[in-house]
């Protein structure tokens, strides 16, 4: 089976077009680049995605904190990654990096403060 | 009155970087004056990842970019006022502010640089027609309320735009539980990166709708339907050709234009393509001891971009202080064939460094072409590029020797015949 | 049991029930909209005409002339701003200079200044007018004022003495009783021995409340505006009208109080009473028809469009007067020139009228409003001395208009105050620069739903069920701001 997909490592949005067999790659064609075929794999194979989102923040001058993954996670696994996120709250203060969720959705990949926030007073 | 070398105005990623860029060259009586509570600017809202891989080598979300600004800055001890807003910039560079701590304050300042980003374009810039509903948002003031206050503008959810912080508030909105019917882009191409069409736009299936564009609004007291029309070659809506969907919000994300409001009492040069000021090598306005850097200046599509831009204008700011710039009358830049603008607007070239930076945008996308800069009929440099997209600033050096005898510059792009 | 009630809150409800206060008598001013001048009085063209222009014997002219005369000390008084910049009516051929001369004339004969000019003259005043004009009629008199601000000063001021003020009340019915009305909105019931009816758009309807014939018609004419920021603001200095036509005064060009520019209006009938928006066909003939009396026009700082309906009937006069039932009193058919006639009506209805029917004594009239801080006006010492007493006045909201926080939570806690983010625009002007509110609205939104206790997604936009936000993210249950 060709699947065609845009590449999006660089401007150049190469639309390639990838033969599949089930679920590997057989070839990648129209890539400009060796890039093209890495990410052809990849996106086909195993996609993966940051996820960044905000979790409720008390104590401090707001009342939200951004978070991120800190390493990218499965696609199919974004949709559970967020709902822990939506659950969670957090108390000020927090530093940049703290972990804000461990092992999120059992990924393997911590959820972590994307910033720091003082505590109010 | 208080005096300080320079005034920044604006705690962005610009007026940060620029002011670095001032410290490292031992200049440290510099006053930074941001308006919000913090420092960091724009970046603060902008929660998604994907900025700094150019400066910092890995992708950074917006405030962890901001905190790392922020931290480099607090290196060099400069004076921050927070919460303060610049209400007055005089020809003779005395710069009022205000604030709730010490009221109406002046200072008088050796060089000012420019730092203020930009705005969003809105609803009545464009004139779309319909009700005067609530629920019509630009999609920066929406990701404000969501990242920052916490609180959603919407569950079916329109985007007209296909700029990036249209295509980023796709996502964030759907993965805050919201429904988005799609995004209308008038141009025939998207205007965002392709990474954010594929991970903001396919992963959730939310189609683009090309030369689309929305043409009235319609509910009373909120926002109820949106009429969209194809349109024409000249961006002109196709009669008969509407159709409508039942939103109850609406976010535009239709461009942004450089907040230079400041300025408007002052006697400067414009660029009427930028929509904001012309400046020469050393982003120096066309009054001495004035500058601008980052989205005041331009608008950019990176942070990257804008702190590079900032750091050059610091390093020509401290050389300002320093030892002042020649006595020179400047070579005009032009933008010539399929390019909209060029930035610096002007050469001074004896107060050159070794070579000078240029950015530049194309008018439409365009492939396999060539980018030449002239002097006349001599050509200084010729470049071939694969791509060149107007949703993406281009940047090119010259060097100083390259322009001895030029008289004025023309930046112009040709698709290879 | 009320004196006197007043249904609507426009310009003129609020400058009746501005007179009315001055008389020991209890007066309360019904609303349907949750703030006042929200419908006719906030999307018009802002103008204070001499009075040359309506028919000769009507109403118009004589309501028009008083009230031009009355807004110079009227606004002293309530401490609003009004502007005697001068109006030019410009002719583009012979037929319109007759028009011109006629007007000209008709000037002379009711005592107010105007001087016909030639085209080099006019250059001198304004030099953007279009090279098609030959001919202009020049008037020193003709003033602009920012309506709304004119209609809730004189609420304010009415309250402060003692008269009530209801919004969010629609009149429902009216029956007439023995000794006076009763009124009936969706949620109480009010007596009064006087109605006075100052619905605007909706003044037929109330009149069939009560006496339960069509006795006039009004036929709502939408009209459509384009407003420039203002760094247009040097494109013209006075008001630009084309000759007059049968239709009315035409698309003009007019500075605004805060420097702005209008462009506009349209003009069409329409059936939906409710409908204030704008169309591109009406937006283009705004262009179209702008052209013909002025050039280069700024079309880059257009910030923001609007209509607003104004309420004709067929008569194309205004009906001012004790309808057939004894003490309920139409103010109607108020369309252009409503704004400038006002104060002469108010006027008018409470001397020929309330004052005939009640037997009311003078009270102790607190006339000088005390005027709200405007920052962004003060002088340098002002600004510290203001600062100094409330720090808040020393953090602005709004980067394009300056307006501080002080100002906001001042326009939110008056008497009359601003219930929505369209309100606290109105009164100090957060949103009404360049970005639009791109900036501030957020904050603002703060602002009220802090000061009136309430969630930030209950704060409205402008109309009542208009908030911005819809619920929290997280799935957070609104806490009180």
């Amino acid at each position: 089976m060709i699947k065609e997909m845009v590449c999006i490592i660089c401007p150049m949005s190469c639309r390639m077009s990838v033969e599949m067999d089930k679920k590997k790659v057989i070839s990648v064609s129209h890539n400009g680049c060796v890039r093209g075929v890495k990410y052809a794999n990849e996106e086909m194979t195993n996609p993966t995605r940051m996820v960044t989102s905000t979790v409720v923040l008390k104590n401090a001058a707001l009342t939200r904190l951004p978070v991120m993954t800190q390493a990218p996670v499965p696609k199919r696994k974004v949709a559970d990654v967020m709902k822990q996120i939506n659950k969670v709250k957090v108390k000020a203060p927090v530093k940049m990096y703290d972990v804000i969720i461990e092992n999120v959705a059992r990924t393997g990949v911590n959820v972590v403060a994307s910033r720091s926030m003082d505590a109010i007073k | 009155m208080r005096k300080v070398d320079c005034v920044i105005v604006g705690g962005g990623s610009a007026g940060m970087s620029c002011a670095i860029a001032i410290a490292r060259f031992g200049i440290r009586d510099i006053l930074i004056i941001e308006k919000e509570k913090e420092l960091g600017g724009i970046l603060n809202q902008c929660i998604h990842h994907g900025f700094g891989l150019h400066i910092y080598k890995k992708e950074c979300t917006g405030p962890e970019y901001a905190q790392l600004l922020i931290e480099s800055l607090k290196k060099y001890h400069i004076d921050v006022k927070l919460d303060t807003t610049v209400i007055n910039i005089s020809e003779g560079k005395k710069v009022m502010y205000v604030n709730r701590y010490e009221g109406v304050v002046e200072v008088q300042a050796k060089a000012i640089v420019m730092a203020s980003g930009c705005m969003e374009k809105n609803r009545g810039m464009i004139s779309i027609p319909g009700d005067r509903c609530a629920n019509v948002l630009t999609a920066g003031t929406a990701q404000r309320y969501l990242n920052i206050d916490g609180y959603m503008c919407g569950k079916r959810v329109f985007i007209l735009g296909s700029g990036d912080i249209g295509l980023i508030m796709a996502r964030r909105m759907v993965l805050e539980g919201a429904q988005v019917l799609g995004v209308a882009e008038i141009m025939p191409y998207s205007n965002g990166l392709s990474r954010n069409i594929v991970q903001c736009l396919e992963d959730f299936n939310i189609p683009l709708y090309l030369k689309t564009t929305v043409t009235r609004i319609i509910g009373r007291p909120k926002l109820e339907r949106i009429e969209l029309s194809s349109v024409d070659d000249n961006q002109k809506p196709i009669q008969g050709s509407e159709w409508y969907l039942d939103v109850d919000c609406l976010l535009l994300s239709i461009g942004l234009l450089p907040d230079i409001s400041l300025l408007n009492k002052l006697n400067v040069e414009r660029d009427s393509q930028t929509k904001s000021v012309s400046v020469n090598e050393a982003y120096e306005m066309s009054l001495p001891g004035f500058f601008a850097c980052g989205n005041v200046l331009q608008v950019h599509d990176l942070v990257d971009d804008v702190c590079l831009e900032a750091q050059a204008c610091g390093m020509a700011v401290a050389r300002y202080l320093n030892e002042g710039f020649h006595e020179e009358e400047g070579i005009p830049v032009y933008a010539g064939e399929n390019v909209t603008h060029v930035v610096p607007q002007h050469l001074r070239k004896e107060n050159m460094e070794d070579d000078c930076r240029f950015s530049f945008r194309v008018k439409k996308p365009m492939r396999d072409c060539i980018l030449r800069i002239r002097s006349g009929d001599h050509i200084l440099r010729e470049v071939k590029k694969r791509v060149m997209l107007p949703a993406e600033m281009e940047k090119i050096n010259l060097e100083k020797r390259m322009l001895t005898d030029a008289q004025s510059l023309i930046f112009e792009v040709k698709e290879d015949a | 049991m009320e004196d006197i009630i007043i249904i609507g809150g426009g310009i003129i409800g609020s400058l009746i029930a501005y007179n009315c206060s001055k008389y020991h008598c209890n007066v309360l001013l019904l609303e349907k909209e949750n703030d006042i001048a929200n419908k006719s009085t906030m999307a018009n063209s802002a103008i204070i005409h001499a009075g040359y222009d309506p028919d000769d014997y009507s109403l118009k002219a004589e309501m028009n002339i008083r009230g031009a005369r009355k807004y110079p000390s009227l606004c002293r008084e309530l401490k609003v701003d009004f502007k005697q910049i001068g109006s030019l009516v410009v002719a583009v051929n012979e037929d319109e200079v007759h028009t011109l001369e006629r007007l000209h004339k008709q000037a002379e004969k009711r005592g107010i200044r105007t001087q016909m000019i030639n085209r080099d003259e006019i250059l001198v005043l304004e030099e953007n007018i279009s090279d098609d004009v030959i001919k202009a009629l020049y008037c020193k008199q003709t003033g602009i004022v920012t309506p709304w601000k004119v209609a809730i000063a004189a609420m304010e001021t009415a309250m402060s003495n003692q008269c009530k003020c209801e919004l969010n009340q629609e009149v429902k019915a009216i029956t007439v009783e023995k000794d006076g009305f009763i009124v009936k909105t969706q949620d109480h019931t009010y007596h009064a021995k006087i109605v006075i009816n100052c619905a605007g758009i909706y003044a037929d309807k109330i009149n069939e409340m009560v006496t339960h014939k069509k006795d006039f018609k009004i036929l709502p004419r939408k009209g459509e505006y384009y407003v420039l920021s203002k760094n247009a603001s040097n494109f013209v200095k006075h008001v630009i009208y084309p000759a007059p036509t049968k239709k009315g005064k035409g698309v003009l060009v007019t500075p605004t109080i805060h420097g702005n520019i209008l462009l506009g209006p349209t003009a069409s009938e329409q059936i939906d009473r409710e409908d204030n928006s704008t169309s591109e066909r009406g937006l283009t003939f705004v262009r179209e028809k702008v052209e013909k009396i002025v050039k280069n026009v700024p079309y880059d700082e257009i910030i923001h469009s609007f209509s607003g309906l104004r309420a004709p009937c067929a008569d194309n006069d205004f009906i001012i007067g004790e309808s057939s039932v004894k003490n309920f009193i139409n103010v109607a058919a108020i369309d252009s020139p409503g704004l400038a006639s006002a104060p002469a009506i108010a006027e008018m209805v409470v001397n020929d009228y309330v004052l005939k029917r009640l037997n009311l004594s003078k009270r102790m009239f607190f006339a000088h409003r005390v005027k709200n801080v405007v920052i962004n006006e003060c002088s340098t010492d002002e600004k510290e001395r203001y600062i100094a007493h409330n720090p808040k006045y020393g953090r602005i909201i709004c980067r394009c208009e300056q307006v501080s926080e002080g100002e906001i939570i001042d326009c939110i806690r008056r008497k009359c105050g601003a219930r929505s983010v369209v309100a606290v625009k109105k009164r100090v002007r957060p949103g009404m620069g360049k970005c639009q509110g791109g900036f501030c609205e957020p904050l603002v939104v703060k602002i009220l739903a802090k000061e009136l206790g309430i969630s930030p997604a209950e704060v409205d936009y402008n109309e009542k069920g208009s908030p911005i936000l819809v619920c929290e993210s997280k799935g957070v249950r609104h806490e009180k701001g």
